[in-house]
């Protein structure tokens, strides 16, 4: 059961919250830029080294943020009694995810972007494909780690615990992607497990708008793989939002 | 129909707990019913079951006909939780705004009931600069907004000046006067006379179900918390 008009409403209130918080606001677009230049400096002589970083990290930055806003803000609706009393509303479950979905993904777009023209414009980051491909795989990981976030927030009590939740969701995800070790150099029990990480097929997408000027079948497949999974997340998640509770 | 709400066995369990032990009782529709008693009697977790948030382990809850959380009730019911639920990073305007959003209202019912909680100097304040008092009437704007048929508070007037709390009877009253049936919880009995009827529950279960007056003449005494310590020892001595 789903109503435009609340999923509207929703939005635009969790849209709100985050408006009104101009310091999460400054982190989320300023420190993705900051460690972007980093990276550019680090690798200031080896343009092919940087490309292939900075890349993955236009994928990885708005998963890593967009999973840990994600649950922190899923958090405090259920210990605030904010959700409690949703539940006695006609708002239904659905309206909540997509609401959250809808309004942190907006908010991945605009991170997505001015990291993505920061990269382009400033730091020379080259892509064969288009950076339209890149910013929209950005935001599909950004939307994986909504998911994602709202899921886990069911296994946190406290704040405290939800913060601890981004490194066990997070890192392995980042460090088997490809990013250090290519995924066919690795030991063959860590590639299977890859395999079932949805960021592996992000940072695949990414790698191929990055070597292909035109999109590619192998693109495609990655970006139905990770959709998938933010469905299932979704579902999952909507499956830990519970109307009676003891 | 004479009761909005009826609580037939109803038995809840909280972690090993019981908590609620076969409780049985109606509540009168187009009257302020108040739900009294002390601290950990029970008084939220019949709340939650009558606004159908509580897993319950048997017994019927049924509320204007239908079984409490039908989704039909939801349009119709207004809870107050015991702790300010309101968003804390958005105006107290924002926040009623919202929930006004979620029954199809729009910003003339925002307004009024922010007027009627005596909020309209604080409209445009984040409810995180707010005193405590002024956010839990924050928070009730956002119950009273969609002007729902069933009303459940729990504790609205905890930590109110007692200028304000005479007002918010007074709007509690008009409420009901325009036909609206209110269950008001307190721990504080002489708001107890501020209601058409009582109930009064003690570890889990109705002890009184009757009029002020009423529960005052059976006790033998004109004052309610006396009558409350009174009709306590009755049942314990009838107990053992």
């Amino acid at each position: 059961m789903m109503s435009v008009r609340i999923l509207a409403s929703t939005t635009e209130r969790i849209l709100r919250q985050l408006l009104h918080d101009r310091r999460t606001i400054a982190l989320m677009l300023v420190v993705p830029i900051v460690l972007m230049s980093l990276l550019f400096f680090m690798y200031e002589d080896q343009a092919a080294v940087f490309n292939r970083i900075a890349l993955i990290m236009l994928g990885v930055f708005p998963f890593t943020i967009m999973f840990l806003l994600t649950s922190i803000a899923v958090l405090r609706e259920r210990t605030s009694g904010t959700l409690e009393r949703l539940f006695t509303t006609p708002m239904g479950k659905l309206d909540l995810l997509f609401a959250c979905g809808i309004a942190f993904g907006l908010a991945a777009a605009v991170q997505a972007s001015v990291t993505a023209a920061l990269a382009y414009l400033l730091l020379d980051l080259d892509t064969a494909g288009s950076a339209g491909w890149v910013i929209l795989i950005a935001v599909t990981n950004a939307v994986l780690g909504v998911a994602l976030g709202l899921f886990f927030s069911a296994f946190a009590r406290t704040e405290f615990q939800a913060v601890q939740f981004m490194p066990v969701v997070v890192l392995p995800q980042v460090l088997l992607s490809g990013l250090f070790v290519a995924r066919d150099q690795m030991a063959d029990w860590l590639e299977a497990i890859s395999n079932v990480f949805p960021m592996t097929y992000a940072v695949d997408a990414l790698m191929e708008v990055g070597a292909n000027a035109e999109t590619t079948a192998t693109m495609w497949r990655d970006l139905g793989i990770v959709v998938g999974v933010v469905a299932l997340a979704l579902v999952l998640g909507a499956a830990t939002l519970r109307r009676r509770t003891p | 129909m004479v009761s909005a709400v009826e609580i037939r066995d109803l038995v809840v369990e909280r972690g090993t707990q019981e908590v609620l032990h076969n409780v049985s009782a109606e509540i009168r529709r187009g009257v302020v019913t108040g739900l009294l008693g002390p601290s950990g009697a029970g008084k939220t977790t019949l709340m939650r079951a009558i606004v159908g948030v509580q897993l319950v382990k048997s017994g019927q809850v049924t509320v204007l006909g239908r079984p409490a959380g039908s989704p039909e009730l939801r349009r119709t019911m207004g809870y107050l939780t015991q702790s300010p639920s309101v968003y804390s990073d958005l105006t107290v305007r924002e926040n009623v705004r919202y929930f006004a959003s979620l029954y199809g209202l729009g910003a003339d019912e925002t307004d009024r009931t922010i007027v009627n909680v005596g909020l309209e100097d604080q409209a445009r304040q984040l409810v995180s600069t707010l005193s405590g008092g002024q956010r839990s009437r924050a928070s009730l704007a956002c119950a009273l907004v969609g002007q729902p048929e069933v009303v459940v508070l729990d504790e609205p007037t905890v930590g109110q000046d007692p200028v304000l709390r005479d007002e918010l009877w007074r709007r509690f009253r008009k409420l009901a006067d325009d036909g609206a049936t209110l269950l008001v919880s307190s721990h504080v009995m002489d708001e107890a006379n501020r209601c058409d009827r009582l109930l009064l529950i003690r570890d889990g279960s109705i002890i009184a179900d009757d009029t002020p007056a009423a529960v005052k003449q059976a006790a033998g005494t004109d004052d309610l918390d006396e009558a409350f310590l009174r009709l306590v020892r009755g049942r314990e001595a009838v107990d053992q």
